[in-house]
């Protein structure tokens, strides 16, 4: 059974038509990596993953391990492990990031049949997640995300994923606006999750990503639809070429 | 019935005084969005009715004021300051609250300008109401110089007598250079409909600071109308935060002047309407000389189909150059039926201040909701969490730790039992 199987997707972002079509499907213990240009539906895929409720399913079928996913809530994604790293994470004032984290991973064990954590079991959970990603602690005592500098937004977001440990996480443009430093850091919080048991959609606008990351496929997005499926050399011919080749709608099938 | 007799001339100009200006209706611009809500007042007996039944027993009591306290400090029951009930804890020295009926009974000099200096029963008929018939209360002294860590907690606890009224009236003397917390709690013993017309005289003198806390939580059926007047001498600081979680109709003035320089005053709101709630605020800040300082804060949360008021005065008078005044009313509405009417207002006669005011109507943050979702956590338990966190703001700052902690509690537990 495959980890994510998507068949014929169209879905819109409000009332306005995005997905024109998607098929694609990632076994388990792969890495997928979603490239393409702005406004071609990376992230409008992710949010249709992920469950929001402003970006309607119109055709097509999305299952999760067998499993419609449609059908479940946000949170119930969540808990059976579908994980998306948003590209803006979101600023909430009043809300400690350190009761925020430990609310979601016991919310995430909990439907897993695992035992909750106490504050000092978690206390030592998080800081080890922590160095991995090379988060300061004080990040912890502040509200989510409110004053992160971007870099430090990414890095909370990777702390999550490292936290939850999903089944299918999926990196909605995760190394936009990072600087070298930081996008080894995520990259290596990224290739600590890989396993047997795990797989990865990688959204990602930058060939830079690549040097480490060693992804199984890479697709390329355009108007709605993969129009291109390959290895990693379909990065280096990106790379030389851009998108402009791609756009006829020229269409390659697996 | 031997009161000194200038009390006795108190209450008589007060009597009259309500009957000139009888309960207040729509017609009054003050009134327009409440009167309606205290209509059941006229079915009341609005005098304090007597005190037939022995009290409560200490367990009951701290049962219903326990979620604030281990135990309460200072306690009134049906308006009646209980000496049995009353466990002052951490004070050395002289108490620093006094029966006002004891007081009065011993005919103590301690009275002398303590009650009547700030209220205008003239003008309010809630003032003359409680100032006609108030049978006890508190007088809070707090002695020049003395620092009172120790909060100082009043509950007034109103039993399940139907229909009836008490009238508690809390007088504050704090003078020069003192410092103490002052929580006053409000809660029900039962859940039947009775009136609760509270009014608070505070005087800060030169350099002296104030923590004050008003906690309203008393139940579904209670109507409860507060009056507090405060002046502020020279450099004296006073930070009020008025909670707001109980009650079917409430209605809350509060009024400060600002009579000296250097003077500082901090106003925090908390109110939270679910159902059929009705809670309306009212403010004035009364900027009356140089170089005083005001910031107010006052959050409103409304569900079902609770409806809110909020009126904020700042006045600065023509000499009240190098003002600093801040407002906000930040409200957030929960569903399509809950309501808020709101209304900033400047009123500045100088010309060297800086002022700013506003008010704002939202509603949750649905991508902070899908945010909490998307990490596993249930729509429900996460719509609470951003409605606290609308709230923090004010419950971070209580003054002590464990009580923000309890309001917080306690807010959170109204608002799960809320149909959201």
């Amino acid at each position: 059974m495959s980890m994510l199987e998507i068949r014929g997707l169209h879905a819109n972002a409000g009332n306005k038509p995005i997905l024109a079509g998607i098929d694609l499907t990632i076994e388990a213990g792969e890495v997928h990596v979603l490239m393409g240009p702005n406004g071609s539906g990376k992230s409008t895929l992710a949010a249709v993953l992920a469950g929001r409720s402003d970006y309607p399913i119109i055709r097509g079928s999305v299952r999760f391990d067998g499993r419609d996913l449609t059908e479940l809530e946000p949170e119930q994604r969540a808990r059976e492990g579908v994980f998306l790293a948003f590209q803006y994470p979101v600023e909430i004032p009043g809300v400690n990031n350190n009761y925020f984290l430990k609310a979601s991973l016991n919310a995430v064990r909990k439907h897993r049949g695992l035992e909750e954590l106490d504050a000092i079991d978690f206390l030592t959970l998080v800081r080890e997640k922590m160095k991995l990603v090379e988060m300061p602690e004080e990040l912890m005592s502040r509200a989510i995300n409110v004053g992160f500098s971007g870099g430090e937004k990414k890095r909370n977001e990777v702390l999550q994923m490292l936290l939850l440990e999903p089944r299918l996480a999926i990196l909605d443009e995760t190394d936009s606006g990072l600087d070298i430093d930081a996008l080894r850091t995520i990259a290596a919080g990224v290739n600590a999750l890989r396993s047997p048991e795990r797989s990865l959609l990688v959204i990602t606008h930058y060939q830079r990503l690549l040097d480490h990351i060693v992804p199984d496929k890479i697709h390329v997005l355009s108007g709605g639809r993969i129009v291109r499926s390959g290895g990693r050399e379909l990065a280096l011919e990106l790379e030389e070429k851009g998108y402009g080749w791609l756009e006829g709608g020229e269409t390659a099938h697996e | 019935m031997s009161e000194p007799r200038w009390l006795q001339t108190l209450r008589g100009e007060a009597r009259a005084s309500f009957e000139t200006l009888g309960l207040p209706t729509s017609q009054l611009e003050d009134w327009r969005y409440t009167a309606r809500a205290l209509r059941p007042l006229g079915e009341l007996e609005l005098e304090s009715a007597a005190c037939a039944e022995p009290s409560p027993d200490r367990g009951v009591l701290e049962e219903i004021a326990s979620p604030l306290f281990a135990c309460s400090e200072f306690a009134f029951v049906d308006g009646h300051f209980d000496e049995a009930l009353s466990t002052p804890r951490g004070l050395s020295g002289d108490l620093p609250v006094r029966s006002l009926r004891a007081l009065i009974d011993d005919e103590s000099d301690s009275l002398a300008g303590a009650l009547g200096q700030l209220a205008r029963p003239k003008e309010d008929a809630f003032a003359a109401l409680n100032t006609a018939h108030f049978e006890d209360g508190a007088l809070v002294h707090i002695a020049r110089d003395r620092d009172i860590a120790q909060p100082l907690h009043l509950v007034f606890v109103t039993r399940d007598r139907a229909d009836g009224s008490t009238h508690p009236r809390i007088a504050v003397r704090a003078e020069a250079g003192s410092r103490a917390t002052l929580i006053v709690d409000f809660v029900s013993a039962g859940d039947g409909r009775c009136f609760t017309n509270s009014l608070l005289e505070i005087d800060l003198a030169e350099n002296a600071e104030l923590d004050l806390v008003v906690l309203q939580r008393e139940c579904n059926a209670a109507l409860h109308v507060s009056r507090t007047y405060v002046r502020q001498g020279r450099d004296s600081r006073l930070r009020a935060h008025t909670l707001t979680l109980g009650g079917r109709s409430v209605r809350n003035d509060l009024e400060v002047v600002l009579a000296d320089e250097g003077a500082e005053v901090v106003l925090n709101g908390l109110f939270l309407g679910l159902g059929e709630q009705h809670i309306d605020n009212h403010t004035l800040v009364d900027h009356a000389v140089p170089h005083c300082t005001s910031r107010e804060l006052y959050k409103g949360v409304l569900a079902d189909r609770a409806r809110g008021v909020f009126r904020g005065r700042v006045v600065v008078r023509p000499d009240a150059q190098k003002t600093a005044a801040e407002q906000s009313n930040p409200n957030l509405l929960i569903g399509d039926r809950a309501e808020i009417d709101t209304k900033p207002q400047l009123e500045i006669y100088a010309d060297d201040v800086r002022c700013s005011h506003g008010a704002t109507i939202g509603q949750l943050d649905e991508d902070a909701l899908f945010y909490l979702r998307a990490r596993g956590i249930a729509n429900d338990p996460a719509r609470l969490i951003l409605i606290q966190a609308f709230a923090a703001e004010i419950s971070d700052a209580l003054p002590a730790e464990a009580l923000g902690e309890r309001v917080r509690e306690m807010f959170l537990q109204r608002l799960a039992g809320a149909t959201a």
